[in-house]
């Protein structure tokens, strides 16, 4: 008769506190909290717009109380959070090749940072600017 | 085994996690920092023109859409991760939210 | 000079224990020591039941896969040296424990001989037919992929294989995206099925600790990342022509 009895370790839901990988993992997963919020508060903003100057004030003027701001400053760090994981791991889903060399990781990477920085420079000057 | 669906929301997804990144951080600045603290002019008049281009439009428009595909597919699958077992229904509700914000976007963008 | 460790060992005997325990060990060691062999002195000195799998010694055959601090390592390329605060080994995560430090990996290896895991021809190719000449660009396609050993570190450190154990997992996803990606190859059709699944690429959330713990340092969460573009592009062709 067989003494087998194999012993099935149950993950449970905190697995993800157990090893830091996995806690970096579920960080940026949850960046979509704020990317939602932030989504969603466009969205709010958006529909105040189209009911004219007064609701858009209103909206706006929920963004000036200083809990709003602190969301914000948030919600701007884990974006950020979230965009270098998306540059880190973009090369590893991109199978580029220039002739017979692939176009080497840290170039992906860096042409990623390249367009945010660019992005942002840009959405910068029109905000200020024009 | 069956072939899965998900390419569709992946797509999509990849679409959100990229503007997310590039287009989104900035966009936080301006309207969730720089603007409330007074160091943009963020008037109606101003944000009713730029809303009114067509380039503005779109930038608008993507940033509001794109990221509902990526978040709203994120935490779908969080919710595995978590140990919560989200049937068919569950699933309908998120990517049929992130379809509503995307419609609802460009409904008030066209008219 | 040797000093000595306190290594502690997660026990598991099923004819007397009903759930694993923690058991302590004193092991003195030098700098050159691995865990492999810290195992070899504990059983031969301190306790003969302890059980473990190992063989080759040198990070090839792929047996001594082990949690180490709650990392998958190999015991053999884990060095005491370099965890001063002791160490807490245990059998691999995301595997039935047979018994101690050995671990049940039959579905792990039903898994990797699914998806064909070799070169299939449409017709025979004989010695007559000479060589199949691939380009330095076609060979690195799949090369690294090729250099997986089957060691299951990528399944302990895969939270999916782990939360559902139907998802195909790193290794026999890399394996078929590198058979996939062989210009010998003809079989690519028999593959994607496994691909297309739920319980293949899909079931992957890119989480990317597979490839940060692979002793040989094969990227799975690449190969894994191609193979949702693969089977995105073949989603699509399906779309343009149902019923194929």
């Amino acid at each position: 008769m067989s003494k087998r009895k194999p012993y099935v370790r149950k993950m449970g839901s905190t697995w993800w506190t157990k090893n830091n990988f996995h806690t970096m993992y579920i960080v940026r997963e949850l960046s979509s909290l704020v990317i939602l919020a932030y989504s969603v508060i466009l969205l709010f903003g958006l529909n105040a717009l189209r009911g004219g100057e007064a609701a858009f004030d209103a909206w706006f003027a929920g963004l000036t109380n200083p809990l709003a701001i602190v969301f914000h400053v948030i919600t701007l760090l884990w974006t950020l959070y979230h965009a270098t994981t998306w540059f880190s791991l973009a090369p590893k889903a991109a199978n580029l090749w220039i002739g017979e060399k692939r176009v080497a990781d840290n170039v992906i990477t860096g042409s990623l940072y390249a367009v945010l920085g660019g992005v942002t420079v840009i959405g910068l000057l029109i905000a200020f600017v024009l | 085994m069956k072939r899965s669906n998900e390419p569709v929301f992946w797509g999509l997804f990849g679409a959100g996690g990229m503007v997310a990144a590039l287009l989104t951080p900035v966009l936080i600045l301006i309207t969730g920092i720089l603007a409330p603290m007074g160091a943009v002019d963020f008037s109606f008049a101003r944000v009713d023109a730029f809303a009114s281009n067509i380039l503005g439009g779109l930038i608008i428009w993507a940033a509001v859409s794109f990221p509902l595909w990526l978040s709203l597919h994120r935490l779908y699958h969080c919710l595995h991760d978590f140990g919560v077992h989200a049937g068919n229904g569950v699933k309908a509700a998120f990517y049929g939210a992130a379809a509503l914000g995307t419609v609802a976007a460009a409904y008030l963008l066209l008219f | 000079m040797s000093q000595v460790m306190k290594v502690e060992i997660q026990r598991y005997r099923p004819e007397l224990d009903k759930e694993p325990f923690w058991q302590s060990y004193d092991v003195p060691y030098t700098k050159e020591m691995s865990v492999l062999e810290a195992l070899a002195y504990i059983k031969d000195e301190l306790d003969p039941t302890l059980s473990y799998r190992w063989s080759c010694r040198m990070a090839i055959c792929g047996s001594c896969g082990m949690m180490v601090n709650g990392v998958p390592k190999l015991g053999c390329k884990t060095f005491l040296r370099d965890y001063p605060q002791g160490m807490k080994i245990e059998a691999l995560a995301n595997f039935p424990i047979e018994r101690d430090l050995v671990v049940d990996m039959s579905d792990f290896i039903a898994k990797l001989e699914a998806i064909k895991p070799y070169i299939i021809r449409e017709t025979e190719q004989t010695p007559e037919d000479g060589c199949s000449i691939q380009t330095p660009k076609e060979m690195e396609q799949y090369r690294q992929f090729s250099m997986c050993i089957n060691c299951g570190l990528c399944y302990a450190a895969c939270p999916q294989y782990g939360l559902n154990d139907k998802f195909m997992g790193p290794a026999a996803l890399a394996l078929l995206h590198r058979y996939n990606n062989d210009t010998r190859d003809e079989g690519k059709e028999e593959r994607m099925a496994f691909l297309n699944a739920h319980e293949g690429a899909w079931g992957c959330t890119f989480v990317g600790y597979c490839s940060d713990v692979c002793p040989k340092k094969v990227d799975p969460a690449a190969a894994i990342q191609l193979g949702k573009v693969d089977s995105a592009k073949d989603y699509v062709i399906a779309m343009l022509k149902p019923g194929e």
